[in-house]
C-alpha cells in the first residue's frame, strides 16, 4: 500500500479529478495549502508597501492506493495537472503500513478501495 | 425652493450612491475568490472616475438644453449650475441637488456592465472603456429620455427612474461586451460556484435599500408620487423575490437564497421605469412576471445559447429593464400620476407603442455604439487579460493584492 501526496495548481483540480475518475480512482482527500518552489511566489503591494515572496495557493491531494493502482493514479495526476510551466507541482509516494476502514473495521488492502 | 424637497433629494442621492458599493458586494460574492478584489475595485473606481466625468462634462452633455440627440458643453465644469432651482427639471430644489442626484445614476449604470465581463477584463482597458461608454452612450441616451429637448422625451416615452437609461442601456452593453470578450477560460455552460454568497445577499440588501432613493427620489420632491414610488418599489421587489424562490422550488426542488435575491433585484429593475406611474396591484404583477421572464433568460436560454454572461448583467438588467419599460406602457395610470399617461390596460394602446419604440431605439443605439467603443479599446489596449493572468486571478495580476489569507 502507498500513500500518494500530490501538490498541484488550484485551477488544475477539476482536470485532475476528471482524469482520476477515468482511471477508476474515486477516493481522494483534498486540502488547500500554501507554498512555493522555484517560482518564489508573488509580489503583493499593500498601501504602497511591497511584499515579495508571498506564498501561492496550491492544492494538496492525498490518495491511498494498492500496488496495482500506483501507476494509473500517478499518470492521471500528471495528465490532469501538467501545463509544462513552472509551478505545476510535485507528487510524493510514501509507504503506507496500515489502513483501517472506520465503519467496518476492515484492514489493509481491502480497506483502501 | 422647498427645504423638505431639497433634504429628500440630497438624502436620495446618498442612497443611490450606496448602491454602487452594494453592487460591488452583490457581484463580488458571485465570483471566484481570486477575482473578488478585481470586481470590488472596478465598481469602486467607477465611483471615482465618473464622479469627475460628471461634473466636468457628463452632466452638461446629458442635461444642458442642447438639441435632440445630445446636450451642449455650456454647463461644463458646472458653469451656470448653481444653487437656485432649474425649473425645467426640478422647480423646488437647488440645481446642484438635481445634478448630484443624477450623478449617482451615471455612476451605477456603467458599474452594472461589470457583471458581464467579470473575471477576465484588463483593468486599464476597463477604465478607458468606462469613460468612453459613459460619454458616448450613457450621456446621449440620458439626454434623449430626460434632457430638455431630448427627442424621446418629446415623443412621450415614460421612464420614471431609469428603465431605459440605466437598465436597458447597461444590459445591452453587457451582451455586446460578452460577444467581443468571449467566454471565461474553461467555462462549460454551467455557473461557476460563487465564492461568498453572504456577500451577494448583503449586496442585494444594500441595493434594495438604495433603490428607495433611486425610485422615490426620482419624484424630485417629498410628495405623494415619491410615496407611491417607494411603495411599488418595495412591493415589486418582494413579489419578484418570492416568485423566483417558488419557481426554483417547483423546477429544481429547493428554493435558494441566491435565486431569491436575484429575483428581488429583477423586480427592482422591472419596477424602475413605472415606479411613478403604476399602482400597487400592477407592481405585484410586474414583479411576479419579471422573475418568470428573467428566470427563463438566465436559467434556460443562457445555457442553451452558451454565452458567458458571468453575473447575469444582461439576463437581469437587460431583460428586466426591457420588460419593465414595456410593462410601464401596459400598467401606467393617470389615476396614480396625472402628469404621466395611461397605458394599454387603461385604454391607451399608443403608450405601449411609444414604449416599444423607445426600447428598440435604445437597444439599437447602445448595441452599435458599445460595439464600436469596446472593439476600439480591444484593438488598441486589448480588453482581455492574458491566459496566465486569468488563471492566477485578477486580484494578484491586476492589483497585486489578495482578498483572503489562509494563514494568519
Amino acid at each position: 500500500m502507498k500513500l500518494i501526496i500530490a501538490i498541484i495548481q488550484p485551477h488544475k483540480l477539476e482536470e485532475v479529478k476528471k482524469e482520476l475518475y477515468k482511471a477508476d480512482v474515486n477516493l481522494i482527500t483534498v486540502s488547500e495549502v500554501l507554498g512555493h518552489g522555484k517560482q518564489k511566489g508573488v509580489t503583493e503591494v499593500y498601501r504602497g508597501v511591497k511584499e515579495t515572496g508571498n506564498l501561492l495557493r496550491k492544492i494538496r491531494l492525498e490518495i491511498a492506493v494498492n500496488e496495482n493502482f500506483i501507476k494509473p493514479t500517478v499518470d492521471a495526476i500528471i495528465k490532469g495537472a501538467r501545463t509544462g510551466k513552472i509551478g505545476d507541482g510535485k507528487i510524493f509516494i510514501l509507504d503506507l503500513p496500515e489502513c483501517i476502514r472506520i465503519r467496518t473495521g476492515e484492514k489493509g488492502g481491502d480497506a483502501i478501495g | 425652493m422647498n427645504s423638505g424637497d431639497t433634504a429628500f433629494v440630497l438624502i436620495s442621492a446618498g442612497l443611490v450612491m450606496l448602491m454602487t458599493p452594494g453592487l460591488a458586494f452583490f457581484y463580488g460574492g458571485m465570483v471566484r475568490r481570486k477575482n473578488v478584489l478585481g470586481v470590488l475595485m472596478q465598481c469602486f473606481i467607477v465611483l471615482c472616475v465618473l464622479s469627475l466625468q460628471w461634473v466636468l462634462f457628463g452632466y452638461s452633455l446629458s442635461f444642458s438644453p442642447g438639441n435632440g440627440p445630445i446636450g451642449s458643453l455650456d454647463w461644463a465644469g458646472l458653469r451656470g449650475v448653481g444653487l437656485e432651482p432649474y425649473p425645467d427639471y426640478a422647480a423646488t430644489i437647488p440645481h446642484q441637488a438635481f445634478m448630484i442626484f443624477q450623478a449617482m445614476f451615471a455612476i451605477i449604470t456603467p458599474a452594472l456592465i461589470i457583471g458581464a465581463f467579470a473575471e477576465r477584463m484588463k483593468f486599464s482597458a476597463f477604465l478607458v472603456f468606462t469613460v468612453l461608454w459613459a460619454t458616448f452612450v450613457y450621456d446621449p441616451v440620458c439626454h434623449w429620455v430626460w434632457g430638455t429637448g431630448g427627442w424621446l422625451k418629446n415623443l412621450g416615452a415614460l421612464d420614471f427612474a431609469g428603465g431605459t437609461v440605466v437598465h436597458i442601456n447597461a444590459g445591452i452593453a453587457a451582451i455586446v461586451t460578452i460577444l467581443i470578450i468571449g467566454r471565461r477560460k474553461n467555462y462549460e455552460n454551467k455557473p461557476v460556484p460563487p465564492h461568498n454568497l453572504p456577500f451577494t445577499v448583503l449586496g442585494a440588501g444594500i441595493l434594495w435599500f438604495g433603490w428607495f432613493g433611486f425610485n422615490a427620489g426620482s419624484a424630485l420632491a417629498a410628495n405623494g408620487i415619491a410615496a407611491n414610488a417607494f411603495v411599488v418599489t418595495n412591493t415589486a421587489a418582494a413579489a419578484a423575490g418570492l416568485s423566483w424562490a417558488i419557481l426554483e422550488w417547483f423546477i429544481n426542488g429547493k428554493p435558494t437564497i441566491f435565486g431569491t435575491v436575484t429575483g428581488a433585484v429583477a423586480g427592482l429593475v422591472a419596477i424602475t421605469p413605472g415606479a411613478g406611474f403604476v399602482g400597487v396591484m400592477s407592481a405585484i404583477l410586474i414583479g411576479f412576471s419579471a422573475s418568470i421572464i428573467c428566470f427563463i433568460a438566465v436559467g434556460l436560454i443562457k445555457p442553451k445559447l452558451g454565452y458567458d454572461d458571468s453575473l447575469d448583467a444582461f439576463g437581469v438588467h437587460g431583460i428586466g429593464g426591457i420588460w419593465g419599460s414595456l410593462a410601464c406602457g401596459l400598467f401606467a395610470s393617470k389615476l396614480i400620476n396625472p402628469a404621466g399617461a395611461n397605458g394599454l390596460f387603461f385604454g391607451n394602446p399608443k403608450q405601449f407603442l411609444v414604449q416599444l419604440i423607445t426600447v428598440c431605439i435604445t437597444i439599437v443605439y447602445t448595441f452599435a455604439m458599445t460595439f464600436i467603443i469596446f472593439k476600439l479599446v480591444d484593438l488598441t489596449i486589448g480588453v482581455r487579460v492574458t491566459e496566465s493572468d486569468e488563471t492566477m486571478g485578477l486580484d494578484l495580476t491586476q492589483h497585486r493584492e489578495g482578498a483572503y489569507t489562509l494563514l494568519e
